[in-house]
């Protein structure tokens, strides 16, 4: 057995990816992490704060359905449930999902994926992460100076009469913005001007063409949230009329500013969780992923379409009944890209050598779960029924199965099949796939009884509720309990295997795109010389070496036979 | 209604289908079979793709030995069908949805008004004679349009067993009609997120059985100083004007004093000064609420100003006075 490579010598003869500094190690303190331009550690640093504010928000949840538990009072007054609820979205929304796969994961992995070094502007990068703890100082300080209670989506004219502490979340949602905003376009011109030679953008993973069509929202929808947020502070602080009928304004002009950036904004949070499935499934498949340009495509085409379809949020609105029926019709636009990609995934899985790795095992919950999601969207988007669905449990479970159950999903999904390259260590399997199943029952427990809630008359946001629906709520609340438990056992599986995982090889699943061709985990500059890049759809060029427990690839494997590493062992 | 056979007592909807509320007007019907349609379509998609994904589960595992199969990368018509055909069922759906909006949206010019008026937390509904009731009558039959406006932040207006909704917008009005096919009392509530008791916001629609029983009843209820004594009309008006929801009646404060032995005792208010609570007092707090603030309240009480007469002013005194 070759001993295992020395190689704090950055002059070392070997390649690259047996090196073991690598970007954790390679320098210390607590400087070293607040200071760094490194992608990889602003990366890390986003994914502590997304899981901190994951588990804030979810602590939320489950106060809320304990107090659904019962119509009458359980734990918290009409008051602290409004402002739990709201918060709950507020969190969720700004602090976990927008941020989740983009700025986290994506942070991570697209400049390893481009072979690059770093993204265009690190700086700026390591701005938006300040930009993104500023801004959830803000929504802190809210909590603290009185809470929140007009609801995530901050309707007026409500909003501009409460008394609790709205100018300070909305500065809050205005700082994120800009810290989506910093992300957004750093993507852009990274992806535009970093790839590396071979890769033109029709070879390009699909994670990056998802990151891609997600940067261009973020960068033309979140401004338009940041003036609208900017306007309410005004008219609540100077009485400007804008939005409050009080004043001379129109509160459905502010549901219109609202929701053009916030329907895009659900495509911010869905978009980059596609991305992921489609490297997942491939990869865990052993298989080309199908259809490439239609996945590729149909990315684009959701940015696109996701623009124009923000009135079907107010179909009972007040607005015109023209303006309602047009904004149906474009709304079903919008259904037919993401059918075809779900279409695609399953063709990638035919004929194909599945592993139910924990990561695979999240896919597949995706897709069960993004099929009921987008499909119950039907519903809402088609007037007639939508004129009953609309501000009911319909609605709650609807967004619910997309925004939890598929981003989120897609978030885990995207955890475990970077954490070996993230952190270096492998997790376990076993606890792993235990809490994906705990996931996965546990979420279709919480949210498909409220499709039920929802058609039998249910309203959302309601405190207390008429006694027949208490089963139901029962059921729910059930469900979240055991959705809150597994997540923590996802969290404390991950967190375990940083002190005590295995590790792991460069390429444990057999990834044929540029990151699993680096150690795991990187080093700090990545790759030393960009490497060249082919399609990263062929799983045939890498292929399992049992001695090193991973992928290596096919020349390696051929010419290596019988040695110890697939490395540059020279004496072989 | 055989599929209740099959569900199990916990999902069991006792007054109803599987999915909805009774359908009590004539648009329910046809809202109803627009979803079911939709979800027909849903069902079959759903199990296609779970059913292979299923399959391709099982089949395809992971077996040592066994290689994944190299197939193709694309297929421009597989790709085309699954792209052309659902696009085909949506244009259905939008047809589908579309005319019947259009109906449940357009009111008939034949109709009975009623006019609402929705307030933080309470509904306010008003005949053609004038007369205020905060549960909404009806008679069966009968095209019914409701134009909606709100004293303070945004409300909607739901009925389920009807299918219609539709947001109250304060400073611009809003309609919606309906006709209900069926007598009894539906809960009918606030569906936009409106604060402290949004919950709290529901209350009924009556379908009278004939407009003759429709008839009797307003004559009746529109009538309360004759057939009531003032203390029975000011309770009347107490619990229909919304002041329950702010004041009790057992001495404690809700968000406003409670009415118990509030008559001739003294206030204090917000600006230091204090006075007796006399007739006058209460008279003036109705129609300017915000004139004087007792200690320890927030001034959010809207105004009842050319909302009430003085007949029912009186009334309400009355009552209030009874309350010791």
């Amino acid at each position: 057995m070759a001993t295992v490579v020395d190689s704090s010598n950055p002059k070392s003869d070997f390649p690259i990816q047996y090196r073991e500094l690598n970007y954790l190690n390679c320098s210390k303190g607590w400087k070293s992490w607040f200071f760094t331009l490194d992608h990889k550690r602003i990366g890390i640093m986003y994914l502590i704060g997304v899981t901190c504010a994951f588990f804030l928000g979810g602590l939320f949840a489950v106060l809320l359905r304990t107090e659904l538990l019962s119509p009458a009072r359980i734990l918290l007054s009409a008051d602290g449930y409004n402002q739990m609820f709201t918060l709950h979205g507020a969190i969720m929304t700004f602090l976990v999902i927008i941020p989740g796969v983009p700025a986290a994961i994506g942070n991570i992995i697209l400049p390893v994926m481009l072979g690059a070094k770093d993204v265009a502007f690190p700086r700026m990068n390591l701005g938006s992460f300040y930009l993104w703890m500023f801004g959830a100082a803000f929504f802190l300080a809210a909590l603290a100076l009185g809470g929140l209670d007009t609801g995530w989506t901050f309707y007026t004219p409500y909003s501009i009469t409460t008394s609790t502490a709205v100018i300070t979340a909305l500065l809050g949602v205005f700082i994120l913005g800009f810290s989506s905003i910093f992300t957004g376009l750093n993507f852009i011109v990274t992806i535009h001007t970093m790839r590396p030679p071979g890769m033109t953008w029709f070879k390009m993973p699909l994670f990056l063409w998802a990151l891609y069509a997600t940067a261009l929202i973020q960068i033309l929808a979140t401004p338009v949230l940041g003036i609208t947020g900017l306007l309410l502070v005004v008219e609540r602080a100077f009485h400007i009329g804008i939005f409050d009928p009080a004043l001379g304004g129109d509160p459905v002009l502010f549901q219109h500013f609202f929701w053009f950036y916030s329907h895009p904004a659900v495509y911010v949070m869905i978009l980059p969780a596609m991305g992921v499935v489609s490297e997942v499934i491939a990869v865990h498949s052993r298989k080309h992923i199908f259809g490439y340009r239609f996945i590729a495509y149909s990315s684009i085409a959701i940015a696109i379409f996701g623009f124009l379809v923000w009135g079907h949020h107010m179909f009972v609105s007040g607005q015109s009944k023209v303006v309602a029926v047009v904004f149906s019709a474009i709304t079903f636009s919008v259904s037919i890209p993401s059918a075809i990609k779900v279409f695609n995934w399953l063709t990638t899985m035919y004929k194909g050598s599945i592993r139910f790795t924990t990561a695979m095992c999240y896919a597949l919950a995706f897709l069960f779960i993004f099929s009921i999601g987008g499909l119950t969207g039907l519903f809402l988007a088609t007037l007639a029924t939508d004129i009953h669905l609309h501000d009911t449990y319909f609605v709650v479970a609807h967004f619910h199965y997309v925004m939890m159950g598929s981003s989120l999903v897609g978030l885990f999904a995207a955890v475990h099949h970077w954490w070996p390259k993230i952190t270096g260590k492998m997790f376990s399997e076993f606890w792993g796939r235990i809490a994906c199943l705990g996931v996965f029952l546990g979420f279709n427990l919480t949210f498909f009884p409220q499709f039920l809630l929802g058609t039998r008359g249910m309203p959302r946001r309601y405190y207390t509720y008429l006694p027949e629906f208490q089963n139901l709520h029962i059921l729910s609340t059930c469900g979240a309990y055991l959705l809150g438990l597994s997540s923590a056992l996802m969290a404390a599986t991950l967190i375990y295997s940083v002190y005590r995982g295995k590790k792991a090889p460069a390429n444990p699943w057999g990834g044929a795109s540029l990151e699993w061709q680096c150690s795991s985990p990187p080093p700090a500059n990545n790759f030393d010389h960009p490497p060249l890049a082919g399609d990263p759809y062929i799983m045939e060029s890498v292929v399992y070496n049992e001695e090193i427990g991973g992928y290596v690839p096919v020349e390696c494997q051929g010419a290596k036979k019988g040695s110890v590493t697939a490395s540059g062992d020279k004496e072989a | 209604m055989q599929m209740k056979l099959f569900i199990p007592e916990l999902l069991a909807n006792a007054e109803a289908g599987f999915w909805f509320p009774p359908q009590s007007s004539t648009v329910a019907e046809n809202v109803d079979s627009v979803y079911f349609f939709i979800l027909w379509v849903c069902t079959f998609f759903f199990v296609l793709i779970v059913g292979l994904m299923l399959l391709f589960m099982i089949k395809y595992r992971y077996r040592p030995g066994v290689e994944a199969v190299k197939t193709n990368t694309h297929n421009l018509t597989l790709e085309l069908s699954w792209s052309v055909i659902p696009t085909l069922l949506t244009v259905v759906m939008f047809w589908v949805g579309f005319t019947s909006y259009l109906d449940m949206r357009t009111p008939p010019a034949a109709s009975y008004e009623i006019s609402v008026v929705a307030k933080k937390w309470v509904w306010a509904f008003k005949y053609p004679n004038g007369w205020i009731e905060s549960e909404l009558h009806i008679p069966k039959g009968e095209n019914v349009t409701l134009t909606m406006a709100s004293d303070d932040v945004l409300h909607s207006l739901w009925i389920p067993a009807f299918r219609t909704k539709m947001d109250v917008v304060p400073g611009r009005y809003t309609q919606q009609w309906f006709n209900a096919t069926q007598a009894g009392t539906f809960p009918l509530m606030c569906a936009e997120y409106c604060g402290q008791k949004h919950s709290e916001m529901i209350t009924n629609v009556v379908v009278h059985e004939t407009r003759g029983d429709f008839d009797k009843w307003l004559q009746n209820a529109s009538d309360i100083h004759k057939n009531k004594t003032p203390v029975e009309a000011g309770e009347y008006f107490y619990k229909s004007r919304g002041c329950i929801q702010c004041h009790s009646l057992d001495g404690v404060p809700k968000n406003g004093p409670s009415f118990k032995g509030l008559f001739d005792s003294e206030r204090k208010f917000t600006d230091g000064t204090s006075r007796i609570a006399d007739a006058n007092y209460i008279r003036q707090s109705i129609l300017e609420p915000q004139s004087q603030i007792v200690t320890g309240f927030r001034p959010i009480m809207p105004t009842f100003k050319g909302q009430l007469t003085d007949e029912d002013i009186t009334a309400i005194i009355a009552f209030i006075k009874a309350q010791k």
